[in-house]
């Protein structure tokens, strides 16, 4: 293991600990992700305030407290006290005050609930400073404070134990049963060599049985030796969404290692997108070595089994505009893929504006959706990204993102919206074409 | 010796010392090179992504140039940072100066007029951006104390040069030089530090963008 996937530990009692201990938790926890890109980033801002003209939140509420340098103000203030011989300068110069833990107490709010970690402030500043990245960093040091919201918390503690927040091997191995019945699919499971490990998402399991039932039916028509293991099928990161780190090792480094156990060759992680940024971007933490393993997004290989005319579809006929992913397209680098998708399903493509990479977030990646409190702040953004996707007039509303997906949802419930907003893999489980009876529940589900 | 003397001689190679060694720690703190896990496999090409970020931040980018706030910020950076270069290594008193402490310079000073051109951009630019400070409640909640002592001492530096240009007092002179050496000596601590940093803060995000093939 790296330095920086040395463990830190889950402690679900931090917030009975005195302040002063959880405080040098908080710096301790700061101060490990410290780094040359860190020094160089912060070095650079020069307090523009631009990164505010990008983020979604202070669009939607233009209180200066949402300004996006602004939410990593106490890792900055640690930072400059703690970077080598110049923080010992500065903190004899007094250039350097101390983090209290009231400060942190009043940045939970900014570094959880109004930050997706979106990175579209990135795109704006002038120094090329990825606020995004230092969010997240930032959330390592407030984890071990025991300053998380509660609800992230008790997903991320659920995660911890069981490897998932869905639940257990057992309750995986029920449900995927039930697809098998409820559709008359072969999903093979739990074995022991595969050139290929695919992962799903919890919504998957609980009630998207289709899109489950669809990817399987896909594998098997591509002819892929494939399968779904118990004992390693989270993509979600709730780790790496909560900022602990432990568990954001654990859950990776359990996808990768039953990966390369099981002598595959390639791990498919579902449509999600901070499952892509933890598994595709984040594994150096916790890898010395380069991995002899190739991650790729079930949008991705799909779209790449479009272009070499394996996957057919049933022309849909409509027009629909697409909501951009952050963290799979902005951070992600899965830009293209969607759009071959949505092309080939018989889709005329209307752009929201912005798109692509420039487009604004749902508003509840990086876990906000999970934070009961950002509610309110989240239906704003949702308001706006309803009144974009209005103004394109296209009939169908998709995305790629579970998280996404039930941002849209629950902030059509809040607002009264009564528009759909279907996943491509959605829509694809029901057009497909291929020699395979069509994808129907069987009477026996 | 004389305050002046003093200013000029030692006070000089003091700050100039401190400055250069800091500086450069500081640099070789950001460009430590030690490998810290295992990259991931890059998507696209990391070189491009570095170059792309470096180049493309010079001017602001759609959707973004419908934002006056983005336009002020950038018309204001240039004047100041352009008129600022164009003093510090153009202006006659500097071009002697330099030319007897450091190395020979390969082009020639700018006349009266030039300097008094470049610095009403320069002022102008510094003032914008100054006011916005204060004026800006977006700016005025993330201003730390440190970037306004950075703006203030700068701005005192420049003035001081303005009032010093004329040569005939040495007092003006040595003021000049005294704010100057307080400069150097705060730079490395403080957000002075864009001035060299700025480029590897993009490079190093151009990076990561190039690696997962986005363009950021
Ligand atoms: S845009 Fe960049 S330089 Fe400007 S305040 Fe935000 S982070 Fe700092
Ligand atoms: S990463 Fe996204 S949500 Fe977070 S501050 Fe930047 S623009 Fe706002």
């Amino acid at each position: 293991m790296s330095e920086q996937g040395a463990p830190t530990s889950t402690v679900s009692n931090v917030a009975d600990l005195p302040e002063e201990v959880r405080l040098a938790r908080a710096i301790d926890g700061f101060v490990a992700e410290f780094g040359p890109k860190t020094t160089a980033w912060l070095d650079s801002c020069i307090r523009c305030g631009l990164c505010a003209e990008a983020c979604h939140f202070h669009k939607v509420d233009p209180d200066p407290k949402y300004v996006p340098i602004n939410k990593i103000v106490p890792f900055e203030k640690a930072w400059k006290r703690h970077v080598g011989p110049v923080g010992l300068v500065r903190r004899m110069l007094g250039l350097a005050p101390r983090v209290t833990f009231e400060e942190l107490r009043e940045w939970e709010e900014l570094i959880y609930d109004s930050c997706t970690m979106c990175g579209r402030c990135t795109l704006v500043c002038p120094m090329g400073i990825d606020i995004a990245e230092l969010v997240h960093e930032a959330r390592h040091g407030l984890f071990e404070a025991g300053l998380v919201p509660s609800r992230l918390k008790e997903l991320d503690e659920k995660a911890h134990r069981l490897g998932s927040p869905f639940g257990t091997a057992e309750e995986m191995r029920a449900q995927v049963e039930r697809v098998v019945r409820e559709y008359g699919i072969d999903i093979p499971l739990d074995r022991d060599r595969a050139d290929v490990l695919v992962t799903v998402t919890p919504t998957e399991l609980e009630e998207k049985h289709e899109v489950l039932a669809a990817m399987a039916r896909i594998f098997n028509h591509l002819g892929w030796d494939w399968t779904l293991r118990s004992d390693a099928f989270e993509a979600h990161n709730f780790g790496y969404l909560s900022g602990d780190m432990e568990t954001q090792g654990k859950l990776t480094t359990r996808l990768i290692d039953t990966a390369r156990e099981i002598g595959a060759k390639m791990l498919v992680i579902p449509e999600c997108g901070h499952a892509w940024q933890a598994a595709r971007w984040e594994t150096w933490r916790w890898y010395d070595e380069p991995l002899d393993l190739e991650i790729r997004h079930v949008v991705e290989v799909l779209g790449m089994a479009v272009e070499e005319g394996r996957l057919r579809f049933e022309p849909l006929g409509k027009s629909a505009t697409f909501h951009d992913p952050c963290q799979q397209i902005r951070r992600g680098g899965l830009d293209r893929w969607p759009r071959v998708i949505m092309e080939a399903l018989g889709l005329e493509v209307r752009e929201m504006t912005p798109s692509h990479e420039t487009a604004y977030c749902c508003g509840g990646g990086g876990g906000v959706v999970a934070i009961l409190r950002a509610r309110e702040l989240r239906d704003k953004v949702f308001e706006m990204k309803a009144a974009q996707f209005e103004e394109t007039g296209a009939d169908l509303f998709l995305t790629s993102c579970d998280t996404c997906q039930l941002t849209f949802r629950r902030g059509a419930a809040d607002t009264g919206w009564d528009r759909q907003v279907d996943t491509l893999l959605q829509i694809m489980a029901r057009q497909l074409v291929s020699d395979q009876p069509p994808l129907e529940r069987q009477a026996a589900g | 010796m004389s305050l002046i003397e003093l200013i000029e001689g030692p006070l000089w190679t003091f700050s100039a010392t401190l400055f250069v060694i800091f500086v450069f720690w500081r640099l070789i703190s950001i460009l430590d090179l030690r490998r810290r896990g295992a990259s991931p496999k890059p998507q696209g090409s990391r070189l491009a992504g570095a170059l792309r970020a470096l180049l493309v931040r010079f001017v602001p980018r759609p959707p973004f140039t419908r934002s006056g706030r983005v336009w002020f910020t950038t018309v204001a950076g240039y004047a100041f940072h352009l008129g600022l270069f164009v003093l510090l290594l153009a202006a006659v008193p500097h071009v002697e100066f330099i030319e007897r402490r450091i190395a020979a310079l390969p082009w020639e000073p700018i006349s009266r007029t030039g300097f008094v051109i470049a610095a009403e951009i320069s002022f102008l630019g510094l003032i914008m951006l100054y006011t916005r400070r204060f004026v800006d409640p977006l700016v005025r909640r993330i201003n730390r104390p440190d970037d306004h002592v950075a703006s203030l001492l700068t701005f005192i530096v420049m003035l001081t040069g303005c009032m010093a240009l004329g040569r005939q007092s040495a007092f003006l002179r040595g003021l000049h030089m005294g704010f100057v050496e307080l400069w150097l000596i705060y730079f490395p601590f403080s957000s002075l530090m864009h001035t060299f940093t700025w480029p590897i803060s993009r490079l190093v995000t151009g990076w990561e963008a190039g690696r997962r093939a986005v363009r950021w």
